[in-house]
């Protein structure tokens, strides 16, 4: 039994973090396109559209990895855990019945036109289009979310013979969690939208593309990202002050605080030891624990003694929030420095080009790291204190769950690593392509360029 | 006002009209992805193009499907997916590789294209033929036996060709000339064996099933039961009629065999339906016995009152924007 639900962990933990990396991407660039899309509306310069027309392939290719990669979630819950829909499916299923119908049909279908249809369609129906798809891929957040962040804090039902029965949809829906995961993921997704659009028009510059658009592309990322880390460091830490509150035993694995304190440090470095319950290698700054939780230097934080038994691993907990927050940082520095040479000097230098390429991919592990840490804490619960883990798992022999994980695991590696190199493959592509003539003629008919068949 | 006890009926309904759905609309595209030629690319291309804008939107079907009887019949959903556990990661992940590769293919060097198509290809078949197996697997109630087994790869064959005679129904319809001419070869060779396929599988099913048989016999019900093959018969053969005298100098008629091929489907499938009506694990489990909670399938209801009308609406809509003989793929 144990062997299964190792396995089934490890495949739903590789399923899922797989799926997330397109979503996160696709959610805020499809907002960040129908920007651009509205830019060339309005100025009618032709740089917007090629900005849009580089983008939207991106989008595309993103996109399908992520649709593919996403019908195999709907499948994992009836195959490896059984558990979950017995007993919570009267509150998970509407929610994901929701998301399928509210979101996915939607975003599938006016994906074809946002694709094909600009020829086919009025310009302004063609925008209209890459606003109905941001707006489905933000709904399709929104359901996901809610049922995630109601498996971490459940409200609104009752529980008869051991089955969750729906009581208040409304408080199901806004659990006290829902409102910061939602915003912290939106704000992940647009964070990880910018560093790569920022990453990849700086990869073209590098490689001597001197025209309009990736300038202007790299610019727009950077102001965009200099706006949104301070927001996200803010709507994390509501997030953390909420954690707090409904699940404390997260915060103090995250925290790695073993025994209630007061005045808790704020630990920068340490290595958890499990096994003896205490930390080794300590860096720490006095009483900061205590006032971000608290706000006040003296207020207690429940150590993890409190939970003996009922906590999550500390070490991955504690390591995770240590790079997502090291990463946010690291963004947030990098976006104002850049955004504040920019506006004085119009370009960049060769090695902050360079580092922004090195961040392409920072959104990604950030965003990985933060829902290791919300994942991971929720442990040994499914569904805090309605559901355990190994109470859901499947009983299938598990070679069938090793073939199905060796399975997946290579064809994830391999879609990994064709997904990055066609990303560069296509920025270099790009790189060839000719500066547009600022003539009538191709103002007139900013469709029939060349780079159309690019 | 609707009563509790007719919800689970009502959720069958939705359920086995999506499934019915999704194998038109995915069938035509992953037909088309069987039929891929590799020796012409210009034809590969004007394929795919033909069905690019549409793809995404057909598989989220299945998604509705396997989501529907996820959500309104949890107990069966558990036990025919851990029965099904090896051959649903196969459809999986062969839905992953097509997926992806109808993206990649336009994106890479071209002297990988060829890579991706081949890709595009077998992730098809792979799919095809592992819902072909799983349907088989339904019939035979699960069993591990070796009858069960042969049925359903003859079942995995039935599918993959019905699927390869609905997509190049499909591209007869969308394409002109040299393949469109094609096409007609391809969807003759199909129909000839979906026909030898449905009528096996219409003798099988009640030979092996004894409560099918008695469905299939009991009068008065036989007449109408007997009125399904026999249309479905009747389809066939005025689309062989039809495809022998394709194509006609004006056109017209180039829609024809995809609607009957449609109906042909749909009389399968309701045929199918008929046989195991209540049961949702043949033999096993009703869908009184597999439901969720009513206050959880109403609630649902009430949202898919709203919103499936508004999916057909605006999927018509796309239909429309790409109404007509599909062009030279003009990516984006």
């Amino acid at each position: 039994m144990a062997d299964v639900m190792l396995l089934s962990r490890i495949q739903f933990a590789a399923n899922i973090s797989f799926h997330i990396l397109f979503p996160t991407i696709t959610i805020a660039l499809c907002w960040l396109l129908f920007y651009f899309k509205v830019r060339f509306h309005i100025s009618d310069h032709p740089v917007w559209m090629r900005i849009y027309r580089f983008w939207v392939k991106v989008f595309a290719l993103t996109f399908a990895l992520g649709v593919v990669s996403g019908i195999t979630m709907s499948f994992q819950f009836g195959t490896n855990w059984p558990g979950f829909m017995e007993k919570v499916g009267n509150i998970a299923g509407p929610l994901l019945a929701y998301e399928v119908l509210t979101a996915f049909f939607l975003e599938a279908t006016f994906l074809g036109i946002m694709l094909f249809g600009i020829n086919r369609v009025p310009p302004w129906v063609h925008t209209l289009a890459t606003l109905i798809v941001a707006i489905g891929t933000s709904l399709s957040a929104f359901w996901i979310l809610s049922l995630n962040s109601w498996m971490h804090t459940p409200t609104g039902f009752e529980m008869r013979d051991g089955v969750a029965y729906a009581v208040d949809w409304w408080a199901i829906v806004f659990n006290p969690s829902f409102p910061f995961r939602f915003g912290h993921m939106m704000l992940a997704s647009g964070l990880t939208a910018c560093f790569l659009i920022v990453g990849i028009s700086a990869y073209r510059i590098l490689r001597g593309d001197n025209k309009k658009a990736p300038n202007i592309a790299l610019k727009t990322g950077l102001f965009v990202a200099a706006i949104l880390a301070p927001l996200q460091i803010l709507m994390g830490d509501l997030h953390g002050l909420n954690t707090f509150e409904h699940q404390p035993q997260k915060v103090a694995a995250m925290e790695g605080i073993w025994e209630t304190t007061q005045g808790a440090p704020l630990l920068l470095f340490a290595i958890p030891d499990e096994n003896n319950r205490t930390n080794d290698y300590e860096l720490a700054i006095p009483k900061l624990a205590s006032v971000i939780l608290t706000h006040d230097p003296e207020g207690e934080i429940k150590g993890l003694n409190e939970f003996e038994g009922e906590h999550p691993p500390v070490r991955p907990v504690f390591f995770a929030f240590r790079i997502m927050v090291g990463l946010g940082i690291l963004m947030l520095l990098s976006a104002w420095l850049a955004s504040f040479v920019l506006w004085r000097k119009k370009t960049l230098p060769k090695f902050a080009l360079k580092f922004f390429v090195g961040m392409t991919f920072s959104g990604w592990i950030a965003t990985l790291a933060g829902w290791y840490v919300t994942e991971i804490g929720r442990q040994p619960y499914l569904v805090s204190g309605v559901l355990t883990v190994a109470d859901a798992v499947t009983d299938i022999p598990s070679g069938n769950v090793v073939m199905s994980l060796v399975m997946y695991l290579s064809v994830y590696v391999f879609l990994l690593i064709a997904y990055i190199k066609t990303l560069f493959y296509m920025a270099r592509k790009s790189v060839q392509i000719e500066e547009y003539e600022l003539a009538k003629s191709s103002l007139a008919h900013p469709f029939n360029e060349q780079e159309a068949s690019a | 006002m609707i009563l509790d006890n007719q919800l689970p009926i009502i959720f069958a309904g939705l359920m086995a009209f999506s499934v019915l759905v999704y194998a038109i609309l995915d069938g035509y595209d992953l037909g088309v992805g069987l039929l891929m030629p590799m020796d012409n690319e210009p034809q590969r291309d004007k394929m795919i193009a033909s069905i690019g804008p549409f793809w995404d939107a057909n598989e989220t079907w299945l998604v509705l499907a396997i989501g529907l009887l996820l959500v309104a019949f949890p107990a069966a959903h558990n036990v025919i997916f851990k029965a099904l556990y090896l051959p649903a990661a196969i459809l999986l992940i062969s839905l992953i590789l097509r997926g992806v590769s109808f993206d990649f293919r336009a994106k890479v060097i071209a002297e990988h294209k060829n890579r991706w198509d081949r890709v595009f290809k077998i992730g098809s078949l792979g799919s095809a033929a592992s819902q072909g197996y799983m349907l088989g697997m339904f019939v035979m109630g699960f069993e591990t036996t070796l009858v069960a087994v042969a049925f359903s790869l003859l079942s995995a064959v039935g599918v993959t060709m019905a699927y390869a005679l609905i997509g190049a129904c499909w591209l007869i319809m969308k394409t002109e000339e040299q393949l469109q001419v094609r096409a007609i070869a391809w969807a003759r060779k199909a129909g000839f064996i979906s026909f030898i396929g449905i009528f096996a599988v219409c003798l099988i099913n009640p030979l092996i099933n004894d409560a099918v048989f008695a469905r299939w016999t009991q009068l008065p019900w036989a007449y109408f039961f007997g009125l399904i093959p026999l249309l479905c018969f009747g389809f066939f053969v005025i689309g062989y009629y039809t495809l022998k005298r394709l194509p006609l100098k004006d056109d017209s008629g180039c829609w024809l065999p995809f609607v009957l091929c449609t109906c042909i489907f749909t009389f399968s499938f309701i045929g199918l339906a008929l046989s195991f009506y209540p049961y949702v694990v043949p033999g096993e489990i009703t869908i009184w016995q597999a439901a969720s909670a009513p206050e959880s399938l109403r609630f649902i209801l009430y949202g898919a009152l709203v919103v499936i009308p508004c999916i057909f609406a605006y999927t018509l809509f796309s239909y429309r924007v790409f109404w007509g003989k599909v062009r030279n793929l003009e990516y984006y």
